[in-house]
């Protein structure tokens, strides 16, 4: 069970994913450089987190245009698994992958602090490990979190099940307090049409230890594993 | 031809300076020449005032692998790694241009971090602004977290915690410490030296441009009303390209291909030059024409005197260029070679072959002013040591005095502040922001770091020496509650203008008492900065030394916070020091004064307590440890139940000193004094514990319990002051945030 961790200039939770997948998981993990020709043999992608380009232009604008975002997207299309995280989810709406675009914190600052989401929807590769409607608390680290997109293309994302995170409360109930960026309808991540590709922006690598304040972010990740094992390619 | 006294005067250098630069050159400078020795003779780069002083700290210690001379301060911590830690200000640039100055103060300690072949793995900073009721400190407040917030989230290094205090005496004159802390490899170690005459002399990173040219002179001198004037010398900072320039930099390390490395901070390509030559005995030969620039028509002066970003200066061996700039090519930033190493010991400086400076290199170091500037005993210190407590108006009611402490800008909640940094970036925190001293753990180890930045210029005002000894005691005390031992310190001394007697009588006392308080805590001094200058108009800041020290935690599931962690626990007192309330909170907020004189630290009783915190954390018999600070007693106790998650506390305390003094209540519960920290330990450890504090001598008294929904203090059996821990939390936390905030009422 192979991670791919593909790296930016600029990424730094590169690193965290890394560990999490390798050291705390036990999986097998391996840094892509981005201006990489191909995905070496990866069974999962991840789009990590940090300041991919110093987030220039805009957050993901230019990190989409990286030789190995053509991999990706191939790769994307044949129903490979993709998370993309934080400025990772940036990039997969820079480059189409994924609908909407993430604007300036409503309250205009970084916000870096553990939240909690909710699991909308468990027929992802990223969340079938969760109960639907469990809640996870995560952290946030990010000035750009507010999910926004067109009133038809939200509705759709709601009729076709796309909204796979939703920002709430500890108790699971979605509110204006609870929602720390001010994204529509609480979005705290979704999937493409073909359910394959997730982009989110809580970090479920920052969270696979207690030390670190929680274990949520486990189960993330662990869907990925059971997966493809179920696929057969352990 | 001789240059005319107005340039000479302009460049920083007076009469006497500049008959020695006459003599070591032999004939009169070249203009570049004028501006190297001005920069590298300011107060900023040479430590004309301060140096001799800075020789009576202690430097040594059995774990010391780097003391102070070099880019930043290293100690053995176990497994093959080294801790490498230094704290830098960044104060002239803040108040000229908050954002900014607070970003590339970031910045540049960041790169001290990364030349020494650590990898920096947190940051922690002390502030110090005017009061927040006036809307200019609050501006400065704003800008400059967001620059440090802006520069440490985008390079990814997780800004863990710090401190913040508020004095009208900082008011034109903020103060912008920063910490950076990077464990590397000890066999990895790169030091900041050239040798080897031949060997190429490369410039990596960004380009040079026009900013921050005579950064450093800014730096050694007081502002007045055209002080704005000042702003191009402000550097302007890209986290980006250093986040860039810290990976390719860690990467060609691992070659082995590297001699030296040094970034270029303050004086830029001159101090980089001059200080590799200076430190490995030889000569360096460069030419700026080869300098990418980002402007047209720089002259060389201005290329060496330029103070641009995210730029090192690395020193190859022969023979190996080709895997240096591979690694440079990757990462695509700039890799020029610009010159070579010499024998011969000169810095040479050439402009497309024609030499413009031709410095003995030893000399410009060896022979950079040294004073011993007189020092005189301040006329206002009797005057304000003196407190009378007769004078002031009877105590109000305690509980109200209470909250009123909990919801100073100084203790509330510093929630704004630290959500704004990434403190979790990294996956190395193990103690979030506002629990106690900063704690990372060290990956591939069980080990943590644990770290802390502490002062008190209140203090330092009252008494300099005492101030300086409290200081050290207290970083090394948060650092010890969290069960670590205290490895090494580095400090960031700010004061005023150093040639004003009454200044320099306080810089050299506060030494003093930081050296006295290192030696008798056993903590050496690895290396820091001292920013002289901090005044505007004629008024100085309080004389404001900050401390950080770095301590090792053996196992990092055994961390302590301040926060009791359950109801039912007994509470524990160790230490019995008497409060005062000279230079305290308490003194301040009621009656807006400092004066009085603070508790003297006893330093034999600080080591034994700190001894004690480590064995009884080590042995798990403590639950929670949180050290006596500002607003003391009543205040540490609040701070222990604050987002415990409802446990609150009842102790019982026993009779203050003097019955008879009307102001004995308060001093008991809001009276601050060292070495004294208050502790939770579960009923069945409890006997343990206080037969581990008898080993020790650390006076210990169980004076409570934890739980219920209120915080209560009884004396001698007698409850004297209660408030609800719903509404101290609410008043502790939204203190700070109602300043920038609306909070609805």
């Amino acid at each position: 069970m192979k991670f791919a961790i593909i790296e930016f200039p600029g990424s730094n939770c590169d690193h965290d994913a890394y560990y999490a997948t390798k050291h705390v998981l036990g999986q097998e993990a391996e840094f892509i450089w981005h201006k990489g020709a191909d995905l070496r043999g990866a069974d999962v992608v991840v789009l990590p987190g940090g300041f991919s380009y110093g987030d220039y232009l805009r957050t993901g604008a230019i990190a989409r245009f990286s030789p190995i975002m053509n991999c990706v997207r191939e790769f994307a299309k044949g129903g490979g698994p993709v998370i993309g995280i934080c400025n990772g989810f940036q990039v997969l709406l820079e480059a189409g992958l994924l609908e909407g675009a993430l604007l300036r914190n409503r309250r205009l600052k970084f916000l870096c602090e553990h939240i909690h989401v909710r699991v909308e929807q468990i027929d992802t590769p990223f969340t079938c490990g969760a109960v639907a409607g469990q809640v996870l608390k995560l952290p946030i680290a990010h000035g750009e979190g507010n999910y926004h997109v067109d009133p038809e293309t939200s509705a759709a994302l709601e009729a076709n099940r796309q909204v796979i995170f939703r920002y709430c409360a500890a108790d699971g109930s979605v509110s204006d307090t609870a929602n720390p960026n001010g994204s529509l309808t609480a979005i705290a991540g979704l999937c493409n049409v073909s359910r394959n590709v997730v982009g989110l922006m809580p970090h479920p690598e920052r969270a696979c230890e207690s030390v670190l304040g929680s274990t949520d972010g486990l189960v993330v990740l662990e869907s990925a594993i059971a997966t493809m094992v179920a696929k057969g390619a352990a | 031809m001789p240059l005319d006294k107005a340039t000479i005067v302009a460049h920083g250098l007076n009469a006497d300076e500049y008959r020695r630069l006459l003599e070591i050159l032999d004939r009169e400078p070249t203009p570049t020449e004028l501006g190297i020795f001005s920069v590298m003779w300011s107060e900023h780069c040479s430590y004309k005032s301060s140096r001799l002083h800075l020789r009576r700290l202690p430097t040594e210690g059995p774990r010391v692998l780097q003391g102070p001379g070099e880019n930043a301060g290293a100690v053995d911590i176990g497994d093959g790694l080294t801790a490498v830690f230094k704290i830098e200000s960044h104060n002239h640039p803040s108040f000229i241009e908050p954002y900014q100055g607070a970003a590339t103060g970031v910045g540049g300690i960041i790169r001290d971090i990364f030349t020494m072949g650590a990898r920096p793995i947190a940051l922690l900073n002390s502030l110090r602004f005017g009061s927040l009721n006036d809307p200019a400190s609050r501006r400065l407040v704003a800008g400059v977290v967001e620059g440090i917030a802006g520069y440490g989230n985008s390079i990814g290094i997780p800004t863990v915690g710090g401190e913040v205090a508020f004095d009208s005496s900082y008011a034109g004159n903020p103060l912008v410490n920063v910490l950076c802390l990077g464990v590397g490899r000890t066999d990895e170690l790169v030091k900041g030296l050239a040798s080897g005459p031949g060997n190429p002399v490369y410039y990596v990173g960004a380009k040079t441009g026009r900013d921050g040219i005579h950064g450093a002179t800014m730096a050694s001198a007081e502002f007045d009303e055209n002080s704005a004037n000042s702003r191009p010398a402000v550097q302007v900072g890209d986290p980006f390209m250093e986040k860039l320039l810290l990976e390719a930099c860690l990467e060609v390390m691992q070659t082995g291909a590297v001699v030296g490395i040094q970034d270029m901070g303050a004086a830029g390509l001159t101090c980089s030059t001059s200080e590799m030559g200076a430190r490995g005995g030889v000569g360096i030969d460069i030419d700026v024409s080869l300098v990418p620039q980002r402007e047209t028509g720089m002259t060389p002066y201005e290329i060496m005197l330029s103070e641009s970003q995210e730029r090192m200066l690395l020193v190859a061996q022969r023979g190996r260029e080709s895997e240096v700039e591979q690694v440079f090519e990757k990462w695509d930033l700039h890799a020029v070679c610009i010159g070579q190493v010499t024998s011969g010991g000169q810095l040479c400086v050439r402009n497309d072959g024609i030499v413009v400076a031709d410095i003995p290199n030893r000399q410009l170091a060896d022979r950079a002013p040294l004073y011993d500037r007189p020092t005189e005993l301040p006329e206002y210190l009797s005057r304000v040591q003196r407190l009378d407590t007769a004078t002031l108006p009877a105590p109000g009611k305690l509980s109200e005095t209470w909250l009123d402490l909990l919801a100073t800008p100084a203790i509330s909640s510093k929630r704004w502040i630290y959500r704004q940094y990434d403190h979790m970036v990294r996956t190395n925190t193990v103690v979030l922001p506002g629990l106690g001293a900063g704690v990372v753990r060290v990956k591939g180890t069980n080990r943590a770091l644990a770290f802390s930045v502490d002062g008190n210029g209140r203090y330092c005002y009252l008494d300099p020496a005492e101030g300086g000894r409290l200081a050290v005691a207290e970083a090394a005390r948060n650092v010890a509650c969290t069960g670590a031992v205290p490895v090494g310190a580095t400090n960031c001394l700010n004061f005023g203008n150093p040639e004003r007697p009454e200044v320099m009588w306080q810089f050299v006392q506060a030494i003093d008492g930081i050296a006295e308080a290192c030696r008798a805590l056993e903590i050496p001094i690895t290396g820091g900065n001292v920013s002289l200058y901090n005044e505007t108009d004629g008024k100085a800041i309080y004389p404001t030394p900050v401390l950080g020290v770095v301590g090792l935690l053996e196992d990092t599931a055994l961390v302590l916070t301040r926060v009791f962690p359950v109801a039912g626990l007994d509470i524990v007192l160790l230490g019995d020091a008497v409060g005062e309330l000279g230079g305290s909170e308490y003194l301040m907020l009621v009656h807006g004064s400092a004066c009085g004189c603070p508790a003297a630290v006893n330093l034999d009783r600080e080591r034994a307590l700190q001894k004690l915190l480590v064995d009884a954390a080590s042995k798990k018999l403590i639950l929670s440890a949180h050290d006596c600070a500002e607003g003391g007693f009543a205040v540490t106790l609040a701070e222990c139940c604050v987002e415990s998650g409802g446990v609150g506390a009842r102790v019982d305390l026993p009779d203050p000193v003097d019955a008879d003094d009307r102001f004995g209540l308060v001093r008991t519960l809001f009276g601050e004094a060292p070495s004294r920290v208050v502790v939770s330990v579960s009923p069945e450890d409890r006997d343990r514990l206080l037969e581990r504090a008898r080993f020790f001598s650390v006076p210990a008294m169980v004076i409570g319990q934890t739980g219920g929904v209120q915080l209560s203090i009884s004396v001698a059996g007698k409850v004297v002051t209660a408030v609800d821990l719903e509404m101290a939390e609410k008043t502790w936390s939204e203190g700070f945030t109602r300043h920038f905030e609306h909070v609805a009422a």
